[in-house]
């Protein structure tokens, strides 16, 4: 390569930088809210009582809350449990469930087209996801926390230093709530979840740090690990309906309710998670 | 698409990983060729035993993905009560894994000097270390500097798989500026730009030295 062509090359290279420099950010526009806004004519609940079944999104890959078994094809877990209490409680029969396959990312457009009832799927309700949908009353109250190998000095937030490192998932929101929670701690993030628990498991760091309710399952695979102290935020899940459709968020909100009242809820949660749900 | 904001809001990021980044890549690139270097000399020195341990390794090494040996060092040595940190272990895989290809660089480079310079460096009564030294050698650096080049600029580009095992390099920084921005295309773009200021002078000085050794033969 000679001088020439090598600048040559350069100009090229600042010149393909700049025109996609001056490509104008786009931001996505932000999702509508699908037909039938506030249509009530046909309510959804209706819907669901002509046709004497419930299409609940649910995921299929999540330890405790909705997972698939592979060999016999099952989904299991307390979102699948809780679609089977509701199918109960609207329909009267348990069984009158059909579950979908939803991901964080497809959950709010297959509710919004009607693929699906409603979505049980640990889904955090936010301000921002509120425009979009409709939530329940707090079905699973989950929060960040840590997952420690048992014996760790480490018993909660308040034990974890400067000189502690903490192992977390890539993008997670659960990084910045632990930074601002203790300035200048070490994290190292790893590409997804079961990588940052082998590096737990390597010794990598002290602890690991993400919703409670995915350490949970984490801790339910290997007993060398357990989840230690309160939940230092608040991830409150909820049950996403389509945006409008107040009567079946009513009719899951007595179906919590009533769960909640009979000690189903607490058995529930119990069998899951192993232990009696924290009363805030 | 491109938002520089990005890179001057982030520039202790990038830095902190370019700097990582450089010390992984010089590290594996000694390491690397000084390993490599021994095991050229293993497979042609006619010692069956060494022939055989370099052959192996050289076989084994290459025809695995890097990826795998870094997993290696950074998961299953702590079972055996050793434990690298991701920037160690990435450092270490790199370094097993270029040496492979650097052994077979060298080595082709060796064996492609006629045989008659050494039949004739020998005749005229020098030892086998003298001849290589003072007569292959010599030709053979010429013939292994463009492969050679392509190999440290190779590893300086695999170093980023340093990001996996979390070894903070730039491409584990790049990760983190995109997660935290969302800026996903200016994040990584800038990360790119760091990588080719490495990269490109690599190539460049290769180029160089090999018109410059051209000329003085």
């Amino acid at each position: 390569m000679n001088k020439k062509r090598f600048s040559l090359l350069l100009v090229c290279m600042i010149a393909l930088v700049t025109v996609l420099g001056a490509c104008s950010t786009t931001t996505a526009p932000s999702a509508s809210n699908g037909a039938g806004g506030t249509d009530s004519a046909s309510s959804q609940l209706d819907q669901i009582k002509q046709r004497g079944k419930l299409i609940v999104g649910v995921k299929y890959d999540t330890k405790l809350f909705g997972l698939k078994d592979p060999s016999s094809g099952n989904v299991e877990g307390f979102d699948v449990d809780m679609a089977h209490a509701l199918a109960k409680s609207i329909l009267g029969d348990e069984s009158k469930v059909e579950l979908k396959e939803v991901t964080s990312k497809t959950r709010i457009p297959m509710l919004n087209n009607g693929d699906i009832d409603m979505v049980i799927a640990t889904m955090t309700i936010t301000d921002e996801r509120k425009k979009e949908v409709d939530f329940s009353d707090v079905y699973f109250q989950a929060g960040q926390s840590l997952l420690v190998k048992k014996g760790s000095p480490i018993k909660g937030i308040e034990d974890v230093t400067a000189d502690t490192t903490i192992l977390a998932a890539k993008g997670a929101t659960s990084i910045k709530n632990i930074e601002e929670k203790v300035p200048n701690v070490k994290v190292l993030e790893y590409d997804n979840y079961q990588d940052a628990f082998n590096a737990l498991k390597a010794g990598q760091g002290d602890a690991l740090t993400t919703d409670d309710a995915i350490l949970y399952g984490m801790a339910a695979q290997d007993p060398n690990y357990e989840v230690v102290g309160k939940p230092f935020t608040d991830e409150p899940y909820g049950i996403a309906v389509k945006k409008g459709q107040t009567a079946l968020v009513e009719a899951i909100n007595k179906g919590l309710t009533d769960m909640k009242a009979d000690g189903s809820y607490n058995e529930l949660y119990k069998k899951w998670i192993g232990k009696e749900p924290e009363s805030k | 698409m491109i938002d520089f904001s990005i890179l001057v809001n982030y520039f202790p990021y990038y830095i902190e990983g370019f700097l990582n980044t450089i010390l992984a890549s010089v590290l594996a690139l000694i390491g690397s060729f000084v390993l490599g270097s021994i095991l050229a000399v293993f497979r042609i020195t006619g010692v069956k035993p060494l022939q055989w341990i370099g052959t192996a390794y050289v076989e084994f090494v290459r025809n695995i993905p890097l990826l795998l040996i870094v997993f290696f060092f950074w998961y299953a040595l702590p079972t055996f009560g050793m434990r690298l940190d991701g920037f160690q272990a990435g450092t270490v895989g790199l370094t097993i894994y270029t040496a492979a290809f650097i052994a077979e660089a060298i080595r082709a480079g060796i064996l492609s000097v006629p045989k008659g310079q050494m039949e004739a460096a020998r005749s005229s009564g020098m030892t086998y270390v003298q001849a290589m030294l003072h007569v292959v050698l010599p030709q053979a650096i010429k013939l292994v500097i463009p492969p050679l080049s392509n190999q440290f600029i190779n590893l300086i580009k695999n170093s980023s798989v340093l990001t996996v095992v979390a070894g903070l390099d730039l491409m584990y920084f790049a990760d983190k500026v995109n997660g935290d921005s969302y800026a996903t295309v200016s994040a990584y773009v800038f990360a790119g730009l760091f990588y080719l200021v490495l990269t490109l002078p690599m190539s460049y000085g290769s180029h160089v030295l090999e018109r410059r050794l051209a000329k003085s033969s």
